[in-house]
């Protein structure tokens, strides 16, 4: 448990020094959506690392809470703080009733349906133009404000979403490590024995999918409040690959994998700035070899390189 | 009127099911040797249409000649994408096959992009575009095309999958595979052969349907989402319920589009996957422990 938590401090005191390295500056606003999408990554890995349940549906549900923000205090002038656990919560009921059809199939079935649910959510953005405007987009979204301040930077957004990014790590860390964690785990193994040890699959897998769906709608929210402008294009089958790559690049199950595969996947389009064309080419190639010859992910395959090449004596196994 | 309407856009989706069917028969083959839901088989579809520009357009070949070797080529890169993506991999579980035939699928098109750019293409139609009026409604020479091909496509595949040594095999591998090869039937060998004949289809589906829709480097996600929709409305058969299948996601689609929205007609072919999926995963046809080949 204390290494659990000394892990943690880790990861605070890095998020909340890295501004300080990068003053200001063009890659500050980049670092605000490495947070959005850790907490994306975070969700889809509870429901795909440890429940073993696949989602190409989560940009749907991301885009679902970043419309209900959007659409509510733009148009219809509500309060964003009102209307962002609201989202969550709508996004999260609807999760859990289409969950009980579409988790009782699995493997390839499961990810066909689920990606059918992202793109018909994404038809819907595109279609309802009286509602979202259609493929142009929603704009006029209020920034956030606490107390008289205004979220309007690149540095006030940082800290903004990166306390909730660090809430959701501490949240997801402790859950992994739960009577649920455990649970999910013996789910993925095999739902069979689970069931036979009392576990009621069924209805925990449900469960994780709407928790996963309800992270993905807040991280929407706070996208919609940070951008202040949001179009369909953002939510689009592309993105549901895109978090399934930080997943799986990160590591299957591991939280801090995910934070990773965030930090390195939202980093690297920026670094391909003059070859931008090349980064799908790159997601597919580092999707195939990952799983050909990483499928730990990088927070498990780096510790296992170094065991295996420089350290010839290699006891432990390197489990993050 | 209300009824030439009709009969038109039941004849354009009859064609657009066609090619669902085709695709779909595509998935099929591969899901029954294998077990896998290839998630690249639309990017079979895209490389059809897009090599036949290619050998066209730069290579300046005649589009008779331009089509098999497209054929061929999309044929090479399913065997090159069985053998060194699928084959090695070491857990082959669901989850790693999705996203290994997802990584696959993304890179085809981005490789497709950066080779041949984003713009829209299409192909000349392959024997002029004069429309033929059948009842009160026309069709394009092109719609007979694809009819006629895939007629023939299915029929060779019937011969091949009942007729031959090899198609025997393959239907052996489908209904038990280490039953097959106890009997010394090469396994391996016949999910190789899957990935070749599936992405052969998808890549005469990609041609014969790009002079009246166009193409680009990313239609094989649409195109081939369709197909799996028309394979789970057809319960996985690489036969006749699939093909039926399409045709009806193909003119529900087209009926659709032209009497309610056209905006909504993506979203018609996943509401049904989504129904077919909840209610009927067998399809629509099968009985809950069917044959399928």
């Amino acid at each position: 448990m204390k290494k659990e938590l000394l892990k943690f401090l880790v990861f605070l005191v890095i998020v909340m020094a890295a501004p300080l390295a990068f003053k200001g500056g063009y890659l500050l606003n980049v670092l605000v959506f490495v947070g959005i999408n850790t907490m994306l990554a975070i969700a889809l890995n509870l429901l795909l690392g440890y429940a073993g349940q696949i989602s190409l549906g989560h940009a749907g549900f991301f885009g679902l809470g970043a419309y209900l923000s959007g659409i509510m205090t733009a148009t219809y002038g509500w309060n964003p703080w009102l209307v962002m656990p609201l989202a969550a919560l709508i996004v999260g009921i609807l999760a859990f009733m289409i969950g009980f059809p579409v988790l009782k199939l699995k493997g390839h079935y499961l990810a066909m349906a689920t990606l059918g649910l992202g793109i018909i959510i994404y038809i819907v953005f595109n279609e309802t133009v009286d509602l979202t405007g259609g493929p142009s987009g929603l704009s006029g979204i209020p920034n956030l404000t606490i107390a008289g301040t205004t979220f309007d930077t690149d540095l006030k957004n940082y800290y903004l979403i990166w306390s909730f990014t660090s809430v959701i790590v501490f949240l997801a860390v402790n859950l992994a490590r739960s009577r649920v964690g455990r649970a999910l785990r013996a789910i993925h193994d095999s739902e069979v024995a689970a069931q036979v040890l009392g576990v009621n699959a069924r209805i925990i897998k449900i469960q994780i999918f709407a928790l996963s769906a309800a992270i993905s709608s807040l991280a929407g929210s706070l996208y919609a409040h940070t951008m202040t402008f949001i179009s369909p294009a953002s939510f689009g089958f592309n993105f549901s690959v895109e978090l399934l790559t930080m997943v799986v690049i990160g590591g299957l199950g591991s939280i801090y994998g995910s934070f990773f595969g965030a930090v390195l996947l939202t980093l690297l389009p920026e670094f391909l700035r003059e070859a931008q064309d090349y980064d799908i080419v790159i997601y597919g190639a580092l999707l195939m070899a990952m799983v050909m010859f990483m499928p730990g992910g990088l927070v498990r395959g780096i510790p296992a390189l170094f065991n295996r090449f420089i350290k010839p004596a290699g006891k432990g196994n390197g489990h993050a | 009127m209300q009824f030439d309407q009709i009969l038109q856009y039941t004849l354009s989706g009859l064609s657009t099911g066609a090619i669902y069917a085709l695709i779909g028969i595509g998935f099929s083959i591969i899901y029954n040797s294998t077990g896998i839901i290839n998630f690249a088989q639309g990017e079979f579809v895209m490389l059809g249409g897009m090599l036949t520009l290619f050998f066209m357009g730069p290579l300046k070949l005649p589009l008779w000649a331009a089509i098999p070797c497209a054929v061929l080529i999309s044929t090479l890169t399913g065997i090159v994408f069985e053998r060194f993506a699928i084959r090695p991999l070491r857990q082959p579980t669901p989850i790693n096959l999705v996203i290994i035939t997802i990584g696959g699928s993304i890179l085809m098109r981005g490789l497709a992009m950066l080779l041949w750019g984003k713009d829209t293409q299409s192909l000349p139609p392959f024997s002029g575009d004069e429309p033929i009026a059948i009842g009160g409604a026309t069709i394009l020479p092109q719609h007979i095309w694809i009819l006629g091909i895939t007629l023939v496509i299915i029929a060779i595949n019937k011969l091949y999958f009942y007729h031959t040594i090899s198609g025997k095999a393959m239907r052996a591998c489908a209904y038990n595979r280490r039953a097959a090869g106890l009997v010394g039937i090469d396994v391996r060998r016949m999910v190789m052969f899957s990935f070749m004949i599936s992405s052969a289809m998808g890549a005469v589906a990609g041609i014969i349907v790009a002079p009246l829709t166009m193409t680009a480097y990313d239609v094989g996600v649409m195109l081939g989402l369709k197909g799996f929709c028309a394979a789970i409305i057809g319960g996985m058969s690489s036969g006749a319920a699939t093909v039926v299948g399409g045709l009806i996601l193909g003119v529900l689609e087209s009926l659709g589009a032209g009497l309610v929205s056209s905006g909504y007609k993506d979203a018609i072919a996943f509401i049904i996957l989504l129904l077919i999926l909840f209610i009927r995963p067998q399809g629509l046809f099968g009985k809950a422990d069917s044959e399928r080949v």
